[in-house]
């Protein structure tokens, strides 16, 4: 067997702050691939020994925290960004962040995150965007495509009952208090290496005392999108990336 | 000789909170509280603390949460509507064992009630576990501004010593009224680091801290409740407070509490001075409830009238608790002297329905 591995240089290895948690993630999800760069991010920027993570209700949940070897509390249902404040205000040295799903943070916690936002917190949210509710079973999320099916808009989301799709990281850079917000995914290596870049620039306006900093990921969810994992590479490409663009929408090294 | 001042109720909530150690007050505007988060954006930022204005109650119970997690000492104050968009939060308090304080400063509901009257109408929301899942939480009943100081330093001990929300209540009339005040501390036994408080793991030793849900953290849900009955068999063996005034040999027992209590204590002398034994048990604690105690002077008179207002929430309390025939009757909201926002239940009011229960 030995004789047939071929001469394979080690490029890359475990993250130290992955835990041992086998992981809960569905084959093909990204939500581990995020977890990893996290953890590489995390640990490039020193931070490991400071970081407090906060995980809203969806497959983030559980997930996030038993992966990544930080202090972590998981969150109730959009409420991160809230409890987030109190945690920066009380730790102002801590690096504090979310990570939430469409649902959780698009949804039901909208309110909570905008106001976050407008009192210009010093934190940064990891938005995870698969466009459905992955952990109830893939019932529609704000995020939704229009013509999209999920298990409650088994017809394709209708723009007449269901209005359109929300563009978050567009939506947080008109906002005063923010200083980054960007979109990118992981569907490929190139992607995945400017999405450690944003994530980096993301925790950095943190570090430097700047305001709200926010960073999407358009990922993949087999079963909610009823695709197998290769397949949903391509959906992302062809059909998420027309909805949400990749780029930076803001990114200011000072607040007005 | 400690300071003495002279302070409304709502006052005393925030000096007995800052007294206690709190430097940290997340609060939303609400009738007839407000003067407590008013206070407090004057008073923290200048030892040092914070206060946060939040969007709306629900964003106030969560920046608890999350404070409390932080490992510091915590409140957010508010009235009856503001108190059922924090239940969400506090069930999520109780879930994780986040120590926290939450004052409701009761008006009259449901709905939107009214801000401007009274009202005693949260009685069974604050002590039969207000949001979902059937936990408890420590709730304080203090009828005087005094004893609102006071009692708020024991809220912030009871709420680290268990690991739980402790909910104290006033309403209207406590929380407006102006009363003199010692400005005392009170002394408590040491308590126990808070090594499980976020605060990053570098000052941990390295050893992170999570809180995942009870579903994580306890290996099932049912494990955590088979704690937290231990633990409420705990509370309910040591943290029963309650008050009687003229008990001993009364012949009919008014069970009352907050500013219903204070009416009725009035109405203890009005009656003794009138030949009527009349006697007065005041819960302190309303959960853990005074059962025993009352069970045992009940066994002992001839009548139980509860006063309270409200349509009659207490009362389910008190007859769960007497285990005997007495007669346990109730004079409520309906026995206010009128039904405009000032009506209050006068002490010959009691007087009255003390002789109409007697059959004169």
């Amino acid at each position: 067997m030995e004789n047939n591995v071929p001469d394979l240089k080690k490029i890359t290895g475990r993250p130290k702050l992955r835990t041992d948690f086998p992981g809960m993630y569905c084959p093909g999800c990204h939500y581990g691939i995020i977890a990893r760069l996290l953890c590489e991010v995390i640990e490039e920027l020193g931070i490991e020994g400071k970081a407090i993570g906060l995980a809203g209700v969806g497959c983030s949940f559980g997930g996030m925290p038993l992966t990544i070897d930080v202090d972590w509390t998981s969150c109730p249902h959009g409420r991160a960004p809230a409890m987030a404040t109190a945690i920066k205000r009380i730790h102002p040295d801590a690096t504090v962040f979310t990570v939430q799903g469409d649902g959780d943070l698009g949804a039901i916690g909208l309110g909570c995150f905008m106001n976050a936002l407008g009192r210009g917190e010093n934190l940064t949210t990891v938005f995870l965007n698969n466009a459905v509710y992955g952990t109830t079973g893939g019932q529609m999320a704000p995020t939704t495509l229009l013509g999209m099916k999920t298990t409650t808009t088994p017809l394709g989301r209708e723009l007449k009952t269901s209005g359109y799709p929300l563009h978050i990281p567009e939506l947080a850079a008109t906002m005063k208090g923010v200083s980054y917000s960007a979109r990118c995914t992981v569907h490929t290596p190139a992607n995945f290496q400017k999405a450690r870049k944003a994530l980096k620039i993301a925790f950095q306006k943190q570090l430097n005392g700047i305001g709200y900093s926010l960073v999407e990921f358009v990922s993949a969810c087999p079963p909610g999108w009823g695709l197998n994992p290769l397949d949903c590479l391509d959906f992302i490409s062809e059909k998420m990336l027309k909805e949400y663009p990749l780029g930076e929408f803001k990114n200011v090294d000072s607040l007005d | 000789m400690s300071d003495r001042i002279f302070v409304s109720g709502n006052n005393a909530v925030a000096r007995g909170a800052i007294q206690a150690g709190c430097k940290y007050f997340f609060g939303y505007p609400i009738t007839p509280q407000s003067e407590i988060p008013e206070y407090m954006s004057r008073e923290l930022p200048k030892i040092g603390g914070v206060f946060v204005q939040s969007e709306s109650e629900s964003g106030s119970i969560y920046m608890v949460y999350g404070g409390g997690l932080a490992g510091e000492r915590i409140m957010t104050s508010t009235s009856s509507p503001g108190f059922s968009l924090m239940a969400e939060g506090i069930s999520y308090l109780a879930e994780t064992e986040i120590p926290a304080v939450i004052v409701n400063v009761m008006r009259m509901g449901p709905g939107i009630g009214t801000g401007g009257q009274g009202g005693q109408t949260d009685y069974l929301q604050v002590t039969k576990g207000c949001g979902h899942g059937g936990y408890r939480a420590i709730v304080l009943a203090p009828a005087s501004c005094q004893e609102i100081f006071d009692l708020m330093q024991v809220a912030f001990f009871l709420a680290d010593k268990y690991r739980t929300p402790v909910l104290l209540v006033t309403d209207f009339i406590l929380g407006q009224m102006d009363e003199p005040i010692e400005l005392r501390t009170l002394e408590f036994e040491p308590l126990p680091k808070k090594d499980w408080a976020l605060t990053g793991k570098e000052k941990r030793g390295g050893n992170r801290a999570a809180h995942i849900a009870a579903f994580f953290t306890y290996g099932g849900v049912v494990n955590y409740h088979m704690k937290q009955i231990e633990k409420y068999k705990e509370i309910k063996k040591a943290e029963v407070r309650y008050e009687t005034y003229m008990a001993e040999d009364c012949d009919l027992l008014i069970v009352a509490y907050g500013s219903s209590a204070r009416i009725a204590r009035g109405a203890v002398d009005m009656g003794r001075n009138k030949g009527l034994k009349l006697g007065l048990l005041r819960p302190i604690t309303l959960w853990p409830f005074p059962a025993e105690q009352i069970s045992q002077l009940s066994s002992k008179v001839q009548k139980v009238l509860v006063v309270e207002d409200s349509q009659g929430q207490l009362i389910e309390d008190v007859e769960a608790s007497i285990k005997t025939s007495v007669p346990v009757h109730l004079l409520g909201m309906w026995a206010r002297h009128n039904t405009g926002g000032g009506g209050i239940i006068h002490p010959e009011r009691i007087i009255e329905e003390v002789e109409k229960i007697n059959g004169k």
